[in-house]
């Protein structure tokens, strides 16, 4: 009995278990639920997982299993970002336990009874289950502004390399707290439009209706908020990753503000998508700018740190361009998040940029089939190089050390990216190669993008599995994790629980 | 030191596969090629009979989508061929309704009303392109003064013409293209189901990318292709076995094989639509509401169509086209 307590109490109330427990939902959903599409369904998988786990998959009900799938794993991505947060962000305790304990329970039952719902059988018990589950998100955002309100003096910085304002408000406190704020707001755009088309169960996916002249106000509001949500939760990683790299100095103080005013435009910018179409894109521009403008300062500063701090590791004070590159890439696991975030501007910002510019002269062109493609494209490269940081932000919380550390992080980042680069190049096949002769560089590229994907996946497995047998050791990580729960930050101001 | 080498290595064996595979791909001269003739046993020139009544559109079922259509109608039992296209672009030359201009089959369009709208283009009366030649994945040739088919592919859907071209080719003979509630009712029956044959799919019902593979061998190519119209009847074709893919009302491939031009268009935009999904399109975009849209003037190597047409004496259909086993009216009684 004790033995499971143990277990239990690691799992569920330290924030390294709480994090690892996440992963493995997200990684188990993602295993079983990746055999439902792509070459899985050639190979004869997808029926074997179908009749093995008895799924309905009923051709009516696709879009709506769709959305509940996105939904069940989004939330376990915010409830992995929030534990982040409340361990990395200086707040009371009991703020703490509350945010931590409701996210859990809103992103299980939202899960479990989502995907319940969505994939086996439609009772209406667990529809209503997976809407408790997103009712407890919402109100753990509520909580967690709450407990990151940064005009409470007692989280005044005093340091000053952190940036913050005359009176001393924490800005990257600021920045967290805006980001919740806008999710708050994002997630009622979200959820009204949903409410309606959920009522009649008449669901539509947003890339279906991209090229209609007249959306609905509603529809409108469900394209703007699957933008916002996955914008918001990729300015929350980025946040993460500055405070787990000490983020300070000039290019904190220039980067705050620019995304503390960027999160409030481009939000702005997707709510006015609804009355105002024609000019909110314009907003939304200005918006992604400041934010990437505030993540451009992260790698810059980043870098330069990774690079001072392996230089003076080895004892080196002056170090030329070959060196410099050296210490640069030493830790693959640092290295990584901060080039997953450049690597974007080509797989994603980039894509989106010139889809953008040459809408009318060439995407319109095609038949929309294809422009569906470009669209999901980037949006799932978006969301799996988020999920790619988060797992290095785990390995250096698990410790890798050595040899370990440097193949599962260039792995991870080489696997993954080779698959995002195939999929941004699966997804605008049309520009290289005439449909004719598609196929064969279609074939090419879905080797790439399976073969990265699968090495992602293994390796991911292995770490899990190395976790999973750790919980039965006696004296294991986990217990060392359970008497050091937090992770280990450099605060921007006082933590009144440190 | 050896992770370096490793990872070096694995990068050059990819640049090396994909600028392989990327030279390999212009070599290739696919288009215009023989193949052997498969007579499906359907006949392209025949028309399904779609009696005037209710039906269910779109993917949900309840009132708000029941929808009436409240005059018989005809529909092409097939999808165009490409011998019944090359058949027209012959008579239309030779009747000045068409005209060819560097490679370009051209035909003339009264054009639409242009609102300003965003991503609205401007389609003015004149001519437009109805079917381009020597385009890759044509089956139609023209020597200068006659249009011929590749043999083999005469029975094929006509493929890479555009819905100019298709609404020129109904208009020819006095037909039109059908509505996108003509086309799904035409595809669904009086009840209400996900495919023209009913909700499961599998490779045996249609040419869609599951099948596409299997097909090949049969086919005597290596590459996707088309299927001859009709070809999902329920026969076996060498050591392939069909299902009956039928819709309710008689028509073959209304799932797979090629996107089909539809009629409607909509103010303040300029695409048009496609139904049924095609030889390259995953399982989802063979649902009978599914849709597809591009420039009327877009052509594809996965596009073709089929006509529709006004029923303007009910007392020349036969009975026994009213009554067949696959009449809408029967099953509605």
């Amino acid at each position: 009995m004790n033995f499971l307590k143990e277990r239990f109490n690691y799992l569920f109330t330290s924030t390294k278990g709480l994090v690892l427990v996440a992963i493995s939902m997200v990684s188990l959903v993602t295993a079983i639920w990746g055999t439902l599409s792509g070459p899985m369904v050639e190979w004869g998988v997808r029926d074997f997982t179908v009749r093995l786990l008895g799924m309905k998959l009923d051709p009516f009900f696709r879009e709506g299993r769709i959305i509940m799938l996105y939904h069940s794993i989004a939330m376990a991505i915010i409830a992995i970002e929030v534990y982040f947060i409340t361990s990395i962000v200086p707040m009371k305790r009991n703020h703490k336990v509350i945010i931590n304990a409701t996210v859990t329970v809103g992103y299980l039952t939202s899960m479990i009874f989502g995907l319940g719902f969505a994939y086996f059988g439609r009772n209406w018990i667990l529809h209503g289950l997976f809407l408790f589950g997103l009712s407890l998100m919402f109100f753990t955002g509520i909580l967690l502004a709450a407990a990151l309100w940064p005009w409470k003096k007692e989280y005044y910085v005093k340091s000053p390399e952190y940036a913050h304002t005359k009176s001393g408000i924490d800005l990257e406190r600021m920045a967290f707290f805006t980001m919740v704020v806008a999710a708050l707001g994002s997630s009622l755009f979200g959820a009204i439009a949903g409410a309606y088309f959920g009522n009649g169960f008449e669901t539509f996916l947003a890339e279906n209706v991209v090229r209609m002249a007249y959306k609905p106000p509603l529809e409108l509001a469900v394209i703007g908020h699957l933008h916002i949500m996955l914008t918001l939760i990729a300015i929350a990683i980025t946040l993460v990753v500055g405070r787990w790299l000490d983020f300070k100095g000039i290019y904190h103080k220039i980067a705050m503000p620019l995304m503390i005013a960027g999160t409030i435009i481009v939000t702005l910018g997707v709510w006015t998508v609804v009355p105002f179409e024609l000019i909110a894109h314009m907003i939304i521009y200005v918006g992604s700018v400041l934010v990437m403008l505030a993540a451009l300062m992260l790698v810059i500063y980043g870098w330069k740190k990774l690079i001072r701090d392996r230089l003076n590791e080895q004892g080196i004070e002056k170090a030329g361009f070959w060196r410099g590159l050296k210490a640069l890439l030493h830790d693959p696991i640092k290295f990584g998040p901060l080039w997953q975030m450049v690597f974007m501007n080509f797989t994603v910002s980039g894509v989106g940029i010139f889809m953008a510019i040459k809408l009318d002269e060439i995407f319109r062109v095609w038949q929309w089939r294809e422009e569906r493609v470009t669209l999901t494209g980037h949006w799932h490269v978006l969301a799996s190089l988020i999920a790619t940081i988060i797992l290095m932000y785990y390995a250096d919380i698990v410790g890798l050390k050595g040899k370990v550390r440097k193949w599962f992080g260039w792995t991870l980042i080489i696997a993954s990216d080779i698959a995002f680069a195939g999929a941004t190049v699966y997804s605008l096949k049309k520009l290289f190669v005439h449909p004719y002769y598609q196929e064969p560089f279609v074939n090419i590229n879905m080797l790439f993008i399976d073969a990265g994907l699968g090495i992602v996946l293994v390796i991911l497995a292995m770490l899990l599995i190395w976790r999973l047998v750790d919980l039965f050791k006696k004296h294991g990580l986990w217990k060392r994790e359970l008497e050091h729960p937090e992770l280990e930050v450099n605060y921007t101001s006082r933590n009144p629980e440190a | 030191m050896r992770l370096n080498k490793i990872l070096v290595i694995i990068l050059a064996v990819a640049f090396s596969a994909a600028l392989f595979v990327g030279c390999d791909t212009e070599e290739q001269g696919w288009h215009h090629f023989e193949i052997k003739y498969i007579d499906t046993g359907v006949n392209s020139n025949s028309w399904a009979f779609i009696p005037a009544g209710e039906f269910f559109e779109g993917q949900f079922k309840n009132l708000n989508h029941l929808k009436k259509i409240d005059y018989d109608y005809e529909i092409m039992v097939t999808d165009v061929t490409n011998a019944q296209y090359a058949k027209y672009l012959n008579e239309a030359l030779a009747a000045g309704k068409i005209k060819v201009d560097e490679n370009k089959v051209l035909g003339f369009y009264p054009g639409d009303k242009y609102y300003g709208y965003r991503h609205e283009r401007k389609i003015n009366p004149g001519y437009y392109l109805y079917y381009p030649l020597e385009e890759p994945g044509d089956r139609i040739k023209f020597d200068g003064k006659i249009f011929t088919v590749d043999r083999g592919f005469e029975n094929h859907p006509v493929v890479n013409v555009t819905w100019f071209g298709a609404r020129g080719y109904c208009q020819f003979y006095g037909w039109r293209l059908p509505t996108e509630l003509e086309w799904e009712k035409a595809a669904r029956g009086p009840d209400f189901r996900a495919y023209p044959w009913g909700n499961e799919i599998s490779p045996e019902y249609a040419n869609y990318n599951l099948s596409n593979k299997k097909l090949r061998k049969i086919l005597g190519v290596n590459h996707g292709i088309t299927t001859p119209v009709g070809f999902f009847n329920g026969k076996k074709y060498g050591d392939f076995q069909t299902k009956d893919a039928r819709s309710p009302y008689g028509l073959y491939d209304m799932a797979g094989n090629v996107w089909q031009w539809i009629a409607d268009k909509y103010p303040k935009m300029s695409d048009r639509f496609m139904k049924g999904g095609s030889w390259m399109s995953y399982d989802i975009y063979l649902r009978i509401w599914a849709r597809n849209s591009a420039l009327p003037w877009y052509h594809d190597i996965d596009i073709g169509f089929r006509c529709a047409r006004d029923v303007k004496n009910p007392e020349m259909i036969s009975e026994e086209a009213k009554q067949s086993p696959t009449s809408g009216e029967k099953l509605e009684k």
